[in-house]
């Protein structure tokens, strides 16, 4: 039935250069995550904005970033931004592939978590004599990401998981890159391949988890 | 000195001050009385300049509330509010709700913050109570958190807006007594209230509010003891 006899050596052997992929892996979701965190907050308060400017370029990013497929997302901004001039490498582009997503994600959980605290929390803030800014960032944002929280942490699992499509734009030094650059040497798929399904699933399991004990420690009220 | 000239307050077609003259002295306790929707915590949030008016003028020790260069945010040290919902900040601690706006707006130091803070909060009766959310509290003990966090700034003035309309009723108790404490202070306060007994008890003067007007105002104990206007009377009946 089989006709495939496997080889685990060279996939124990491979193992710490695919272990530094991780690493890299969970950088690029790292940075993408708070990168896309800090825009989905503008954006955000764009979906609620009666400025009908600002209103229209969120809308147009969330749209764009949650009805077309994360790997179009990567290729524009490795080729189509290529094609208009500007060069980034394939690491950039798909830190600013994947930011991109996310930012289009959470602003539509953000706005839900903002849509659920009650204006009478900015009221206080602001009879207190706070300003408009002073009473989001000190009141509002805070209760906020409690509220979306586990949104946040799903978005983290599904970043670090869309780096792997890094190896369409040529990336070859995160945990996908690195175990195809094993792969086409040795052709030894399955082994590398069943290899680094494990550790992203490590890795993501461990994004959770470290996620509920913050969580835990964070939010005590 | 609070002074409230012929202000006139409108939610889209719908007019809820119809030119409302008032003037409160320092040290002076003055409630204000009337059914719902009369336009009573209305007022309230234009002192203070959270709702804009329509028209007239209010002046808080001179400065036009809505005046376009009033700088809203440094008025608003001068005069606390409490609101009926009292409006913890849920994820800060019961000391930290207090601290956050003598730190951030007020820009004092940590450690003053926390005197300033807890000194208040022991005042109204809370020193047990500093490190704990708001979440743990009764709704009498949030509401007189909110008095705290009002008091640590410190303010000339102190508006309430029916601060115990939604509390159980064997909570009201503890809040007046913070209130009763206030006014014994000399703290210059106006209350919009439905505890009538409670505003003649403790107010140097009482406001009927109806319909958007003032109807009778004058000494607590003639305005609810002896009234002279039909609407009141029938007011107090309905109430009393």
């Amino acid at each position: 039935m089989f006709n495939y006899t496997f080889h685990w050596r060279p996939a124990f052997n491979a193992l710490p250069r695919m272990f530094e992929g991780a690493l890299v892996s969970l950088q690029i979701a790292v940075l993408s995550l708070v990168i896309g965190t800090a825009i989905a907050v503008v954006l955000a308060l764009g979906r609620r904005s009666d400025n009908r400017l600002f209103y229209g370029f969120a809308t147009g990013w969330v749209e764009l970033a949650r009805n077309t497929p994360a790997l179009f997302q990567v290729y524009m901004t490795y080729f189509g931004l290529g094609s208009l001039g500007i060069h980034l490498d394939s690491y950039a582009s798909l830190l600013v592939g994947i930011s991109f997503n996310n930012a289009g994600y959470l602003a539509e959980s953000f706005r839900g978590g903002l849509n659920a605290i009650p204006e009478t929390q900015t009221r206080a803030a602001r009879s207190l004599g706070m300003g408009a800014t002073q009473a989001f960032r000190l009141v509002v944002l805070p209760q906020m990401f409690r509220i979306v929280f586990y949104p946040l942490t799903n978005q983290m699992v599904w970043a670090l998981l869309m780096t792997s499509l890094g190896v369409t734009v040529g990336l070859n030094t995160d945990l996908t890159g690195v175990t195809q650059e094993l792969n086409v040497r040795t052709f030894r798929t399955f082994e590398y391949f069943l290899f680094a399904a494990v550790i992203y699933y490590l890795m993501a399991k461990f994004i959770t988890l470290s996620a509920r004990l913050l969580a835990w420690r964070l939010f005590r009220y | 000195m609070i002074e409230i000239e012929n202000v006139r307050k409108s939610f889209g077609p719908l007019e809820v001050l119809k030119g409302v003259s008032l003037a409160v002295q320092k040290g002076e306790v003055l409630s204000i009385i009337g059914g719902s929707g009369s336009g009573k915590s209305t007022l309230l949030m234009c002192i203070n300049g959270l709702e804009p008016i329509q028209g007239g003028r209010i002046l808080v020790d001179g400065t036009d509330v809505h005046a376009p260069g009033t700088d809203l945010n440094r008025l608003r040290r001068r005069i606390g509010i409490v609101f009926q919902q009292w409006n913890a900040f849920p994820h800060l601690t019961v000391l930290e709700n207090v601290m956050l706006a003598p730190r951030k707006v007020l820009g004092k130091g940590r450690r003053e913050a926390e005197e300033i803070a807890a000194k208040n909060l022991r005042h109204v009766g809370l020193g047990e109570k500093l490190s704990v959310y708001p979440s743990k509290l009764s709704g009498g003990q949030q509401q007189r958190m909110a008095i705290a966090r009002a008091l640590a700034m410190s303010p000339d003035y102190m508006l309430f807006d029916e601060v115990t309309s939604a509390l159980d009723p064997q909570l009201v108790g503890e809040v007046l007594d913070t209130l009763r404490m206030l006014s014994d202070e000399g703290m210059t306060m106006i209350l919009v209230t439905h505890e009538i007994r409670f505003a003649r008890d403790v107010s140097d003067r009482v406001a009927f509010f109806h319909k958007g007007v003032i109807h009778e105002i004058g000494p607590a104990r003639e305005v609810i003891g002896n009234p002279q206007m039909p609407e009141t009377i029938d007011f107090l009946k309905s109430v009393l």
